[in-house]
C-alpha cells in the first residue's frame, strides 16, 4: 500500500471544485470541436472572406507588435531605469488599456484620431489622411490594447536583469550603446520574446477597440474575431471554422510560451 | 601613478580616504566589512562619482567634483576584477576576454586570437569555448583576470579576489594570483577583509576602518606595530595604549607599568605583546628583570595545539600556552594567576 505523503493529499472539496473549473473551460471547446464541420473545413477556410480576415489579422498583429517593440521597449527602459516625478502615474497610464474594456479604448481612439478628433481633425484638414475605417486603424486599435503586455514584460525583465554586468562591461571600455546592444539586450531576450508573443496574441484576438475605431469592413478592416462575430448568426459553420483557426493560432503561441511566462 | 582623495557618503558611512598607488606596486585595502573599501574601488573605476575630493591617474584628472570633471568608467584605463567575477553569462570564456578588445575596435578574428593568448597565459585555454556557468570558481577568476588585463589597463583593481573560493581552492588560487599579479607591470589595488590575502599579495597595506585610514605600511611593519585593535586582532597580538613614565617605562591607561628594552620614542605609545611571549605562573616568579603582574583568568580556549588564555586585570591580554601547561598549572576560568613578559618582548612605538 502506498499513499501520498501527508501534504500531497488534497483536503475534502478541493479536487471536485478543481474538476468543475477545468471542465468549465474544457466543455465549450469540446462543443466547438464536436460541432465543427470537419468535412467542409477545407472549403470554408478557402473562402475569400476567411482568407482575407486571416491575412488582415496576422499582418495587423505583426504591425502592432512591431510598433509596440519600437516604442514600447524604450518606454519599458525609461520606466525601469530612470526615476522622474510621475513615473508611477505613467506606468499606471500605460497599463490602463490592459484593464479597460476595449470598447472604451476604441471610443477614446475615435475621440483622439477620428475625423473630428483631437489630433485626427487637424491631420485630416491638412493631409486628408483618416485613420479610422482603414487597415491602419486596425493596427492603431491593436497597438493601443496590446502594447501594455510588451511594456510590462520587458520592464519586469529589465528590473530583473543584473546591472552588475553592465558595470563590468563599462570597466572594459564599453559605452552606453555597446552595453545596451551586447549586454542588456541579450540578457533581456527571453523577456522580449515573451512580451512580443503576448502582445501579438492579444493583438490577434482584439475585438472591441477594433470594431469601435476601425469598423467591420470586409476585406479592409474585418479581422478574424470580427468575422466570427458577424458570421455566428448567419453562417454557423463559417463561424466555427474561423474560431478553429483562432484557437489553433493561440495554441501555437501558448505552447512554446508556457514555460517562460507562466512558470517564471 | 594613482593619487586619490576620496570623500563619499554611503548610508551612514562617511568615507574619507587618501590613496596612493605607485607604478608596479601592489596595495591592499584591508578592513572589516562595511568599512568603505569597495566604495573606494568603485569610485576609482568611475562606477560611482565621489562627493568631494579628486582622483588622478598618470596625471589625468578622472573625478574632481569641484571642477565638474568626471571621466566615465569606459574611458578610464582601469581594469576591474569583481568579487563575483561578473563574467557575461551569455558569452564564452573566450568572448568574455575578447569583449574589451572588440569594444576598442579590434576585428573579431584578431580579438579572439589575442584573447586566446591571454587565456593560455592564465592556464585556461582549455575551456575557452565554455560558458561561464560551467567554469570552476578558480577558472572563473583566471578568466576574469585575463579579461581585465586584456585591455592593457594602467591600474588593476581587485575586489575581494578570493572571497568566492572555498577554503581548499583559496590557498592554491592565492599563490597563483600572486604570480599573475607579479606579471602585471601597472599599479594594483586590491580590497580584502582577509589579512592572509593582504599579507601574501600586497607590498603595502592600507588599513581602513569606518571610512578612515587607520594605518598604512608594509605588511611586516603593520604586523609588528599594529595601531588599532582591529589590526592587532587580525594578526593576533595584544595591543595596549599608554604614556611614557620613564625612559624605558610605560604607564598603561589601566595604571599598570611595563618595562621595555629600548628607549621609548615619545610620550604617547602603543605596546604590542605577542601571546606566546606571555608566561603564566602559579606563584610570583623570582629573579630576572621582567614585567610581572597578578591577574585573573577570564577564559580558556583551545586553538589547535595551543590554548589561548584570556587574562583580566591591570594588563588585559591573551596568552598562548601549551595544553600541558594548563594541566600543570591547574588553570580554570576565575583562577588567580601571575603573568610575566620579558622587556625585550614588549614592543613599544609611537601612536
Amino acid at each position: 500500500m502506498t499513499r501520498p505523503a501527508g501534504y500531497g493529499r488534497a483536503p475534502g472539496l478541493i479536487v471536485p471544485l478543481a474538476v468543475v473549473a477545468l471542465a468549465y473551460v474544457a466543455v465549450p471547446f469540446a462543443a466547438l470541436l464536436q460541432r465543427a464541420p470537419w468535412s467542409d473545413l477545407g472549403d470554408l477556410l478557402g473562402r475569400p472572406v476567411v482568407t482575407d480576415a486571416l491575412r488582415l489579422s496576422v499582418i495587423t498583429a505583426f504591425a502592432a507588435t512591431g510598433i509596440s517593440m519600437l516604442v514600447g521597449m524604450p518606454l519599458a527602459w525609461v520606466l525601469a531605469r530612470t526615476s522622474f516625478p510621475g513615473r508611477s502615474a505613467a506606468r499606471a497610464l500605460v497599463l490602463l488599456p490592459m484593464i479597460l474594456p476595449p470598447v472604451v479604448g476604441g471610443t477614446a481612439l475615435v475621440l483622439a484620431f477620428g475625423q473630428r478628433g483631437l489630433l485626427g481633425a487637424p491631420v485630416y484638414a491638412s493631409t486628408g489622411f483618416l485613420l479610422p475605417y482603414s487597415p491602419w486603424g486596425v493596427v492603431a486599435a491593436n497597438t493601443f490594447v496590446a502594447m501594455p503586455f510588451l511594456v510590462l514584460t520587458v520592464e519586469a525583465g529589465l528590473r530583473a536583469a543584473d546591472q552588475r554586468y553592465e558595470d563590468a562591461a563599462a570597466t572594459l571600455g564599453a559605452g552606453r550603446w555597446t552595453i545596451l546592444r551586447r549586454i542588456t539586450l541579450p540578457q533581456l531576450a527571453p523577456s522580449i520574446l515573451a512580451g512580443s508573443v503576448l502582445c501579438w496574441a492579444r493583438a490577434l484576438g482584439e475585438f472591441g477597440a477594433t470594431v469601435t475605431f476601425a469598423g467591420n469592413l470586409v476585406g479592409r478592416t474585418q479581422t478574424l474575431p470580427l468575422a466570427v462575430s458577424l458570421t455566428v448568426e448567419s453562417d454557423r459553420d463559417a463561424a466555427i471554422a474561423l474560431s478553429l483557426v483562432l484557437i489553433a493560432l493561440s495554441l501555437a503561441v501558448l505552447v512554446p510560451l508556457r514555460d517562460r511566462w507562466f512558470t517564471a | 601613478m594613482l593619487s586619490a582623495t576620496i570623500e563619499a557618503h554611503v548610508g551612514d558611512l562617511h568615507l574619507e580616504l587618501e590613496l596612493q598607488v605607485d607604478e608596479g606596486e601592489v596595495v591592499a585595502l584591508l578592513g572589516p566589512n562595511g568599512a568603505g573599501k569597495t566604495t573606494a574601488l568603485r569610485a576609482i573605476a568611475g562606477l560611482r562619482p565621489i562627493d568631494a575630493g579628486r582622483i588622478e591617474l598618470d596625471g589625468v584628472v578622472l573625478d574632481h567634483p569641484l571642477t565638474a570633471t568626471f571621466i566615465p568608467t569606459s574611458q578610464r584605463p582601469i581594469g576591474f576584477v569583481f568579487q563575483d567575477y561578473r563574467l557575461f553569462p551569455h558569452l564564452s570564456a573566450l568572448d568574455n576576454v575578447a569583449f574589451g578588445l572588440r569594444v576598442r575596435g579590434a576585428a573579431k578574428p584578431d580579438a579572439r586570437r589575442q584573447a586566446t593568448g591571454w587565456l593560455e597565459r592564465f592556464g585556461v585555454g582549455g575551456p575557452a569555448n565554455d560558458l561561464p556557468r560551467t567554469l570552476s570558481a578558480g577558472q572563473a577568476q583566471r578568466v576574469a583576470l585575463a579579461r581585465a588585463l586584456a585591455t592593457e589597463p594602467r591600474l588593476l583593481l581587485l575586489d575581494e579576489p578570493l572571497a568566492a573560493l572555498d577554503a581548499g581552492a583559496r590557498l592554491r588560487v592565492r599563490t597563483e594570483l600572486r604570480r599573475h599579479l607579479a606579471a602585471f607591470q601597472g599599479g594594483r589595488l586590491l580590497v580584502t577583509h582577509d589579512p592572509v590575502d593582504a599579507f601574501v599579495l600586497a607590498d603595502r597595506l592600507v588599513i581602513v576602518e569606518g571610512g578612515r585610514i587607520t594605518q598604512t605600511g608594509p605588511p611586516a611593519v603593520v604586523a609588528a606595530r599594529p595601531r588599532s585593535r582591529y589590526v592587532a586582532q587580525l594578526i593576533g597580538v595584544n595591543l595596549l595604549y599608554g604614556t611614557a613614565s620613564g625612559e624605558r617605562t610605560v604607564r598603561l591607561d589601566t595604571g599598570a607599568e611595563l618595562t621595555v628594552a629600548d628607549p621609548l620614542p615619545g610620550p604617547e605609545v602603543a605596546v604590542a605583546i605577542r601571546p606566546q611571549a606571555i608566561a603564566l605562573y602559579r606563584r610570583r616568579p623570582e629573579g630576572s628583570p621582567r614585567n610581572t603582574w597578578s591577574a585573573t583568568i577570564e577564559d580558556l580556549e583551545a586553538d589547535r595545539d595551543r590554548v589561548r588564555v584570556t587574562i583580566g586585570g591591570a594588563v588585559p591580554a591573551t596568552a598562548e600556552i601549551t595544553p600541558a601547561a594548563v594541566t600543570e598549572l591547574d588553570l580554570a576560568a576565575g583562577s588567580p594567576i601571575w603573568a610575566a613578559v620579558k622587556a625585550v618582548d614588549v614592543s613599544a612605538y609611537g601612536r
